[in-house]
């Protein structure tokens, strides 16, 4: 693919390694959070299977439905980095729409998943009814609890922008609310194969 | 009496990166929704899972690359960021698989 794209100068402090502490801390975060999900994940593949009681992950999945959240999340990712172009071109404004654009499929995708959690429920899986259930709904419910932190931290940018914090030359800080908002992306794209997708054969 | 100054502050650095422009983004989105469709209809066939499996990992991991490397910017960022994140992911994908095969989770 052609790089067409525009040049983005950042400014920061002058630090030992030549990059900026904080985008170093923030990449720092997520190698360590991947360790968490992987506990997470490799709990679920584990245990994949092993419920001695239903429901079981066939009886309650729906598909469709989760992969229209799968879209929701990933059209946020998008929508994530226009506002990010935005800010780096001096558009204030568009970036905040964006950055409400983003904030708005998060709560979409959170929404969605309430409505999954009530659904299961009510279907009979609870936190403790089985294996699959206690697995399945902390995997998911620590997914979902890192989505809505990243829809206040995309609120507090917004507010930020209204009172200079946020501007073309100082533009780290969506950068950052950026990388940790597509870290929650891709950690999703696991998910939703590894559980989801992937047949357990009960 | 004199006025101490004030510690100055280490002067500001700039680096130049170049990034995608929103029209490779959106190029990228619909790259990442083909595959994501891709992977729906794929669960519909019925496929053995010797070859179901594999096939979703890939899908799976072709959409990992493409948000890392383009919309997190790997592919144009100091490759440090890349180094610390790589260890990140290698070291639970390790450590993970070491306890996955020590629990047999993968037999049968």
């Amino acid at each position: 693919m052609a790089l067409a794209g525009h040049a983005v100068e950042s400014e920061h402090e002058a630090t030992s390694t030549g990059l900026p502490n904080t985008k170093l801390a923030m990449w720092l975060f997520l190698a360590s959070d991947c360790l968490l999900f992987g506990a997470l994940i490799s709990s679920y593949v584990l245990y994949r299977g092993a419920s001695v009681t239903g429901p079981y992950p066939g009886e309650v999945f729906d598909i469709p439905y989760t992969s229209v959240s799968s879209f929701v999340l990933l059209a946020s990712s998008l929508t994530m980095v226009l506002a990010l172009a935005a800010v780096q071109r001096g558009e204030l404004g568009r970036a905040r729409v964006w950055l409400l654009a983003t904030a708005l499929l998060g709560m979409t995708f959170v929404g969605g998943q309430v409505y999954e959690f009530t659904t299961f429920y009510r279907e009979g899986l609870s936190l403790s009814t089985n294996l699959f259930g206690t697995t399945f709904y902390v995997l998911t419910g620590f997914h979902g609890t890192h989505v809505a932190i990243g829809i206040l931290m995309l609120l507090t940018l917004v507010a930020m922008s209204f009172v200079g914090m946020v501007t073309q030359r100082n533009s780290m800080a969506v950068e950052l609310v950026g990388l940790y908002w597509h870290f929650v992306d891709i950690v999703w794209i696991v998910i939703f194969t590894v559980v989801y997708l992937i047949p357990t054969g009960t | 009496m004199r006025e101490q100054a004030a510690p100055t502050r280490p002067a500001a650095r700039g680096r130049t990166v170049r990034h995608p422009s929103p029209k490779e983004y959106i190029r990228i989105a619909v790259v990442l929704g083909a595959i994501t469709a891709m992977e729906v209809a794929i669960y519909y066939l019925d496929l053995p899972r010797g070859i179901l499996i594999p096939f979703l990992f890939l899908l799976s991991a072709l959409k990992f690359a493409l948000v890392v490397l383009w919309y997190m910017h790997l592919k144009f960022d100091s490759r440090m960021y890349a180094r610390l994140f790589m260890i990140g992911i290698a070291g639970a994908m390790t450590l993970y698989i070491v306890v996955l095969l020590t629990f047999r989770a993968f037999a049968g």
